[in-house]
């Protein structure tokens, strides 16, 4: 069958590495442009799918018009202080989106994704090299009797080591609240006025890769620490060379 | 078997490899169709599962997920899984999602077979 498959507009054209387009000023972006997207296979830690479903009950919305609505707002729908930063074409195949994320201890973890597949009723974003996690989550909607129910679904294993020891000290669960409150900041904003997520984690593989521990070098969360440690170094080269060329 | 908009049906290619073949679409929906002839293709002495892809007419991120869902099932039970059949789009996908580097993927039934039947 060579005829085009009816799937073939949704998915992302092949990319080897991933790069992005114009980034906004106060973005932070490290760990995104060369780097490979990677999946479950690729990833260092324990396998893990995380289910969350909330039924939008009497919201009149249909699951096309929820994913509209979700791709073109993401962001707004996150829990505070986690920055995404959607690409100027907005979330479609192909497309790199920037991410600026608040990680426990006050770290913050630059990296980005890349929008997988994308349809009407659906969307999956895949993580590069050096995120916490290796996988995709999938965000789509469907009608279940009268009403629509929203589904977030990850597919996902940490990327080396390090995050595994924080994802086994307590970042699975504030992963797992994280799109629990997405879930929720969607269907109030859909009309919903007390939802109720559920949230099914489930530990798909037990073993960890440990052929995959290699992963560390590219650890974006280390490469943004080193990077914040080093802003009062590269703000003095700054002053130095605007004084070098004259600047008052 | 019928589930979903998906058929399977399972052929023994030898003792030790089984060959699923898949007809429709591979969307979330269908993992049951999926789990059931996995069940059915996987013998005490099975070693490879084969996926016949050409029939293959949709497949969706959700689908994706099952089969690496099916890969982590069969490396359990120390099994490789190959696929054949695959158009150069779905190829493609296999490549995108790095789902080719723990899948085998293969031209033809034929050199899936002689794969499986290595040593």
């Amino acid at each position: 069958m060579d005829s085009q498959p009816r799937d073939a507009a949704y998915w992302a054209k092949n990319v080897t590495t991933l790069k992005l387009g114009q980034v906004p000023a106060e973005a932070v972006n490290l760990n995104v442009t060369g780097r490979r997207v990677v999946g479950p296979v690729q990833g260092f830690g324990k396998m893990w799918q995380k289910t969350m479903r909330v039924t939008l009950a009497g919201a009149e919305v249909t699951p096309a018009e929820v994913i509209k609505t979700w791709k073109a707002e993401f962001q707004r729908f996150w829990p505070a202080r986690n920055w995404f930063y959607a690409p100027l074409e907005g979330i479609a195949p192909g497309e790199v989106a920037l991410l600026n994320l608040n990680l426990p201890g006050r770290m913050r973890l630059s990296t980005g994704v890349l929008v997988l597949y994308a349809d009407d009723e659906s969307f999956t974003l895949m993580t590069p090299e050096g995120h916490m996690l290796a996988g995709w989550i999938t965000f789509s909607a469907e009608r279940d009797g009268d009403a629509t129910v929203v589904q977030i679904q990850a597919l996902e294993r940490t990327n080396d080591p390090l995050y595994e020891l924080g994802y086994v000290l307590g970042g699975n669960r504030l992963n797992s609240r994280f799109w629990i409150q997405t879930a929720e900041n969607l269907a109030r904003h859909l009309g919903v006025a007390d939802p109720e997520v559920d949230a099914q984690v489930v530990c798909v593989d037990r073993r960890r890769q440990w052929r995959r521990a290699g992963n560390l070098s590219k650890n974006a969360a280390v490469r943004t620490f080193v990077w914040t440690l080093g802003a009062p170094v590269r703000w003095a080269r700054g002053l130095l060379l605007r004084r070098g060329a004259g600047d008052p | 078997m019928t589930e979903g908009s998906l058929i399977t049906d399972v052929r023994e290619l030898s003792s030790r490899a089984s060959v699923i073949d898949l007809k429709g679409d591979v969307t979330a929906s269908a993992e049951k169709a999926l789990a059931d002839a996995y069940t059915r293709a996987s013998g005490k002495f099975t070693r490879t599962i084969v996926l016949n892809f050409s029939g293959l007419e949709y497949m969706n991120s959700g689908g994706i997920g099952m089969l690496v869902t099916l890969l982590v099932r069969a490396n359990r039970q120390r099994q490789r899984l190959v696929a054949f059949g695959l158009n150069e789009h779905y190829r493609q996908i296999f490549e995108l999602t790095r789902l080719d580097e723990a899948i085998g993927i293969f031209d033809s039934e034929a050199e899936a077979y002689a794969d499986a039947d290595a040593p």
